[in-house]
């Protein structure tokens, strides 16, 4: 960690360096969080500036673990759903299929063709809200203040449909092993497909207000670039990743949920700048719309659980499962010594992997191009810190 | 009463006047621009905008100045104390002292004696305009320095440069209205702006447009026709001035928290928010009295002082909302290119300007070439200035450096 230390500087030596036509000048050690603006959370960047340029830059990150890995070990299977769900918030529902595919995987159940559909449905809806809400966020980041509100104003309709499935907005506890908690009520699927289709029609006026405006260009264009090499090294994952120029996507390359029936593309960028990042993340939400579409369309009949035994009892044996998280690849390890809860759960989450490639980003950036790499890295505290 | 006048004279008297109502003038202006940013940025964002307080919400100001006016007064323990005390008023103060040379209307006859709507006419009223712009920064960087505090620090930092990079292009760019109107008053030049563009005989000979010339006869003479150019100068180098957004560096909210007024709370930081939106009003009306004809404009024969009054306001609200626009629709320009912008752009553009102005100018000249030749010129020097930036193609950032640490 750096110091400040007090350094008594002799005025000759001020006057010979500035002959030799090096201005002294002095570096400032400046604390950008916990609590800052552009963090979103309590995340903590110990920046080295000289003048404006960030010269060294050290995330600081475990403000807010809660120790998720140890706390499931203590709880049974159906309570940990709802701990998950809390990860990373603005992804809840997300988080959760995981979990259901990892027990699924155990215990050997066949999910109906019912559930998964919907579950797909659902966790689309969600990288929808959370792509939304990070559009908002980069461009309220950016001194744009008003795709922040447009991006809310879109979210609405879809979390309405998510609020009458679930009863949450945020935190769901809508998936089990073996299926769904409920079927989908009345109006639903009319619902998600008018949310989903306003974000379709909308989403290039609102690309237009962003995307198109010079200033924004200025902003994003060549700055904060991450090489796909440097991307592999720290594994990178989710729109990040692609935004380097790394067309992996789980849900395409080792499908699960019945991903594989669903007609989708998965966008790439070349140049691995924050310009690239926030227009994959922005393509995104339109497939993601596609596929909830999809699946609302080919909505098969049928049971929404399979064969559950009653106590839900992991047998003895290990699980590695990893699905498409909006932010990134989310992975479990689930060991089971054959009880009703976890023996082990290591969970890999997508922004504690994202933001380990930060330093190499920000060393030598301007403090506005600070925020706009921070921005563009799309991570949830709670996802970092879990 | 006419004790009062024997005592201090009647021009002291009317002078005082004058002040007192430009004063209270000028803070209401501004009460009501924070109202109509607010309700304005809400309404473009799908929102509704203060809507608790009197009618559609109109006292939020209010009840604002009252919530700001009785929170505790703090200062950090690190501050300089004078500077942190006086930072506030010297950001204010100027902002006020700006409108003195605006020509708010027309004059009115009191008795024998004429009084124009003006506090003081002097005749190097667009000098004293600048000066006290420029004076308004002081109040920005002494805050920044005095905080005792980073975050403002680097506030205070970006306005110098802000303030260096466009108060050249804002002077800049009123040389060509003070070569065409032959004053540096600002009476002077709205009284220039009187009456119609007049007899236009550009396209005589050609069918169809020489009907259309004719409409010039009711189009007012502002200089906003031929002097386009300088008033976008003019307006991104205003906006620069006023810390608005996009040029809204200093006080970045996402970057440097509140920027210069971080550590400012209570009624100290609503002086800088009545500075800055008194600064806007300000800025807004030298505009229209340099480019849309001050305050004239068609008025009915009842109270002929009045409606010159209500044109000035109404054209003035016209710019603020504009200025409002920007911030709703535009991020926030990058530091450097900010510098970019006024060392590269607005300041050679604006130099141009002059030469093209000091040249249709000269004596001689008929109209009608003299209308070609600004045409022309003006539409190169605004694409030459809107091109954008060709170092875009290439690496731009600081990072092009090759020491980026090891993977």
């Amino acid at each position: 960690m750096a110091t400040t230390e007090d350094r008594v500087v002799d005025a000759s030596e001020v006057a010979a360096e500035v002959s030799r036509g090096n201005l002294l000048t002095e570096e400032m050690v400046l604390n950008v969080g916990p609590q800052h603006p552009a963090t979103h959370g309590v995340f903590r960047l110990l920046a080295t500036l000289d003048g404006e340029v960030l010269v060294n830059a050290d995330p600081v990150i475990g403000y807010m673990h809660r120790g998720y890995e140890k706390l499931v070990e203590a709880r049974d299977y159906r309570q940990i759903t709802n701990l998950v769900s809390r990860m990373d918030w603005l992804s809840g529902i997300n988080n959760e299929l995981p979990l259901a595919l990892a027990l699924e995987t155990l215990m050997e159940i066949e999910v109906p063709a019912r559930a998964q559909y919907m579950r797909v449905a659902m966790c689309e809806m969600n990288r929808i809200l959370n792509h939304l809400m990070f559009f908002a966020s980069f461009g309220a980041e950016l001194g744009a203040i008003t795709p922040t509100f447009y991006a809310f104003r879109e979210r609405e309709d879809i979390q309405m449909a998510m609020e009458m499935t679930t009863g949450g907005r945020m935190h769901f506890g809508f998936f089990r092993p073996g299926g769904l908690k409920e079927d989908a009520p009345k109006g639903f699927f009319q619902q998600a497909l008018k949310g989903v289709r306003q974000v379709i029609e909308r989403l290039p006026d609102y690309e237009n207000l962003l995307i198109g405006n010079e200033i924004f260009k200025q902003r994003t264009v060549n700055v904060g670039i991450l090489p796909q090499d440097v991307a592999y090294s720290y594994g990178v994952s989710g729109p990040i990743a692609r935004g380097s120029d790394i067309s992996f996507d789980v849900r395409k390359d080792e499908p699960y949920s019945s991903y594989d029936h669903f007609d989708f593309n998965v966008h790439s960028a070349p140049n691995g700048d924050c310009f690239d990042r926030f227009w994959v993340l922005l393509h995104e939400v339109v497939e993601s719309a596609k596929i909830v579409e999809q699946a609302i369309e080919g909505m098969p009949d049928g049971p929404i659980m399979g064969k559950v035994p009653r106590v839900v009892q992991a047998p003895k044996g290990e699980v590695y499962v990893r699905t498409e998280n909006p932010l990134g690849e989310l992975g479990m390890y689930l060991v089971s010594d054959g009880d009703r809860r976890p023996y082990r759960l290591k969970i890999r989450t997508p922004s504690y992997s994202n933001v380990s490639a930060l330093p190499y980003v920000l060393k030598n950036t301007y403090v506005s191009d600070m925020i706009a790499i921070l921005g563009s890295f799309f991570f949830v505290l709670g996802d970092i810190d879990r | 009463m006419s004790g009062v006048v024997d005592l201090i004279g009647a021009v002291a008297l009317i002078g005082l006047i004058k002040v007192v109502v430009v004063f209270v003038a000028l803070l209401l202006t501004a009460a009501l621009v924070t109202y109509m940013e607010r309700k304005v940025i809400a309404d473009m964002q799908a929102r509704v905008g203060p809507n608790r307080w009197g009618p559609f919400g109109l006292l939020q100001a209010i009840a604002d100045g009252i919530k700001l006016f009785f929170k505790e007064d703090f200062r950090p323990a690190a501050a300089d104390r004078w500077t942190y005390a006086i930072a506030p008023a010297a950001a204010m103060v100027p902002s006020f002292l700006a409108i003195a040379v605006v020509p708010l209307g027309d004059h009115v006859t009191v008795g024998d004696r004429r009084v124009d709507f003006v506090i003081a006419d002097i005749n190097i009223g667009i000098l004293y305009f600048l000066a006290m712009g420029s004076l308004g920064v002081y109040g920005v960087v002494l805050a920044g320095w005095a905080s005792g505090s980073k975050y403002p620090l680097l506030g205070g930092v970006r306005s110098t440069a802000q303030l260096i990079s466009y108060e050249i292009a804002l002077g800049l760019s009123l040389v060509p209205i003070a070569m065409v109107a032959g004053s540096l008053s600002l009476s002077d030049i709205v009284a220039a702006q009187a009456g119609t563009v007049g007899n236009v005989t550009f396209f005589d000979g050609i069918p169809v447009l020489e009907q259309l010339q004719d409409i010039f006869s009711i189009v007012p003479n502002w200089y906003i026709w031929s002097q386009w150019p300088a008033f976008a100068i003019f307006f991104v180098a205003g906006i620069a001035e006023t810390n608005r957004a996009p040029f809204d560096l200093p006080e970045a909210e996402t970057e440097l928290i509140a920027g210069y007024h971080t550590e400012y709370s209570g009624i100290r930081f609503a002086m800088f928010y009545l500075g800055e939106y008194i600064h806007v009003v300000v800025l807004s009306a030298v505009a229209v009295s340099l480019f849309f004809g001050g305050w004239h404009g068609p008025g009915l024969g009842i109270l002929p002082w009045l409606w010159p009054l209500l044109w000035f306001l109404a054209k003035t609200l016209v710019v603020v909302y504009l200025i409002i626009w920007l911030r709703a629709t535009l991020p926030r320009l990058r530091y450097d290119r900010l510098m970019w912008l006024g060392w590269k752009r607005l300041i050679p553009a604006a130099l141009l300007w002059i030469v093209v102005t000091a040249t249709v100018n000269t004596e001689g000249v008929s109209r009608n070439i003299r209308l070609a030749v600004f045409v022309v010129l003006a539409g190169l020097i605004l694409a030459w200035v809107g091109r954008g930036d060709p170092r875009l193609a290439f690496a731009v950032n600081p990072q092009s450096g090759d020491d980026r640490g090891s993977a």
